[in-house]
């Protein structure tokens, strides 16, 4: 599960944060209500998650709470694949 | 009754977040054309007041342009007034064929369909263009019109960084295997005013086999040296397959959008894009002064001119009186204050002081980036700008943010 939170941290600081950001991304920082990921970049998320696990994430499911930090992303993932 | 107390609780519930959450958007009446020069009512039932008009999309100031009223006139009497069907049934008029031919001449593209809005041609563009197996790449501060339109749209989903080309270049290695891709900008962006590297997009979109569009509702008219939009200014006119733009902006302001580009796009958009099929399109009034509006920058370059050099004029003195201003060079001029509550304060002090601005604050900007967004018009003279000018500079002194950056204004009032 560590290389899971970390991978996702990494992805995140990658894709959405500029490159001169020197914010600081944990588990428990909120994603979504912060204004880091936007529901637009979300649908990214989502996918590389989708194409890395190879599963399908129902869009009933990826709500923007349940991508609001990276603890809700690892819960949600745990329903679909082990981790 | 189907309307149940439940149902009533439930929306009252929401529309009380949104007031909560200081979201509340609360229109203002104008009871004057729109123009430089208003009388608005706010709020409901308060006194008219006389404001110089720093917010509209106005920018080339043809809103209420007498030639535009007298063509808009010309259209009604000669064509009527509403259509009562949608285009592929009884909908179409010569005018509306003959208004689609001069966009595509002014665009300098190869066809062009008309939408009821833009929003409508972002709405329908993607869905008809992509399928499951191709891939859309778009930046990530393009309009809300773009983003629905992808929505309803299968194919796969990219998001690069704001104007970042590098980011740009590994979403298109990483679509690679995609059939199709297109890469999806705002030519100019309409919050920062900033405008797409669409040289840099071009080159890319060559070399890794994409299709290019762009959305230049706020570009085009007045962008580039004849005011052919951001791909003018870019030198890329011929490269960009399809461009997406408003009736609703600088071309007199009323309503309508179209698709210009390449033939067989737009030939597939006729036979498939649902807002296209399924409603009606812009009325012969419109019609016909959307045309003459394209006939006369066509023939002159005199209102894009002056609008230049009001631009610049304004983003000059503003900068030389401490106002911390985005840099660059179009007529949307973010004056950059940081704290949603001081721009949203400042905006009602200018108010007061007869100059109509509007604070953007988060969601609509970043969080930490609220800002006063001043829209400057062709039909702004000297001295409205140095009314607002001094206005500005007035309230400025009161907050005390003359002269300071980022910092130093975030540090006195937070983020």
């Amino acid at each position: 599960m560590e290389d899971a939170i970390k991978m996702i941290i990494d992805y995140v600081k990658k894709e959405f944060l500029e490159d001169d950001s020197d914010m600081e991304v944990k588990e428990d920082t909120p994603l979504i209500s912060s204004g880091i990921v936007d529901s637009f970049s979300m649908v990214s998320l989502k996918t590389f998650l989708e194409k890395k696990y190879k599963i399908q994430i129902p869009d009933a499911k990826a709500t923007p709470e349940a991508f609001d930090s990276v603890n809700n992303i690892i819960s949600l993932l745990k329903e679909y694949v082990k981790i | 009754m189907a309307y149940s107390s439940k149902a009533k609780e439930h929306y009252q519930k929401e529309l009380n977040g949104i007031k909560e959450a200081g979201l509340n958007k609360q229109e203002r009446y104008i009871h004057t054309p729109q123009g430089a020069d208003i009388k608005v009512e706010f709020p409901e039932g308060a006194e008219e007041k006389e404001v110089i008009n720093f917010c509209a999309n106005n920018y080339l100031g043809l809103s209420s342009h007498p030639e535009v009223i007298k063509a808009a006139h010309q259209g009604l009497d000669a064509r009527g007034y509403g259509m009562s069907s949608v285009r592929f049934i009884c909908g179409t008029q010569d005018i509306h064929r003959e208004l689609e031919r001069k966009f595509s001449e002014f665009l300098g593209t190869e066809d062009t369909i008309l939408f009821p809005s833009c929003m409508d041609a972002n709405a329908g563009v993607f869905d008809v263009l992509l399928d499951r197996e191709d891939a859309m790449i778009a930046d990530k501060l393009v309009h809300a019109s773009i983003v629905d339109g992808m929505k309803l749209c299968k194919a796969q989903q990219y998001v690069y960084k704001h104007s970042n080309m590098v980011h740009l270049e590994e979403k298109l290695k990483e679509s690679q295997e995609n059939r199709l891709r297109m890469i999806i900008t705002d030519g100019v962006f309409s919050m920062d005013g900033d405008i797409a590297k669409l040289d840099v997009i071009c080159d890319l979109a060559e070399k890794y086999d994409a299709l290019v569009l762009v959305d230049d509702s706020h570009s085009t008219g007045f962008v580039g040296k004849t005011g052919r939009g951001t791909h003018e200014h870019c030198g890329v006119m011929g490269r960009v397959d399809l461009i997406t733009t408003t009736m609703g902006k600088a071309l007199g302001g009323a309503s309508g959008g179209c698709v210009s580009g390449r033939k067989e796009l737009i030939d597939l958009l006729r036979q498939r894009a649902r807002p296209y099929l399924f409603s009606n399109t812009v009325p012969p009034v419109i019609v016909s002064a959307a045309s003459k509006v394209l006939d006369l920058i066509s023939k002159t370059t005199e209102r894009r001119d002056k609008l230049e050099k009001n631009t610049l004029y304004f983003r000059k003195k503003m900068t030389e009186a401490g106002f911390d201003i985005k840099e660059g060079i179009h007529p949307i001029v973010p004056i950059m204050l940081y704290n949603a509550k001081l721009a949203s304060d400042f905006s009602k002090d200018l108010y007061y002081e007869g100059i109509y601005v509007i604070g953007f604050f988060f969601p609509v900007v970043p969080r930490g980036e609220a800002r006063i967004r001043v829209q400057i018009s062709a039909n702004h003279e000297m001295e409205h700008l140095n009314k607002a000018i001094q206005a500005f500079t007035k309230i400025g002194k009161k907050y005390d943010i003359l002269g300071k950056d980022k910092k130093a204004i975030i540090e006195k009032y937070g983020m």
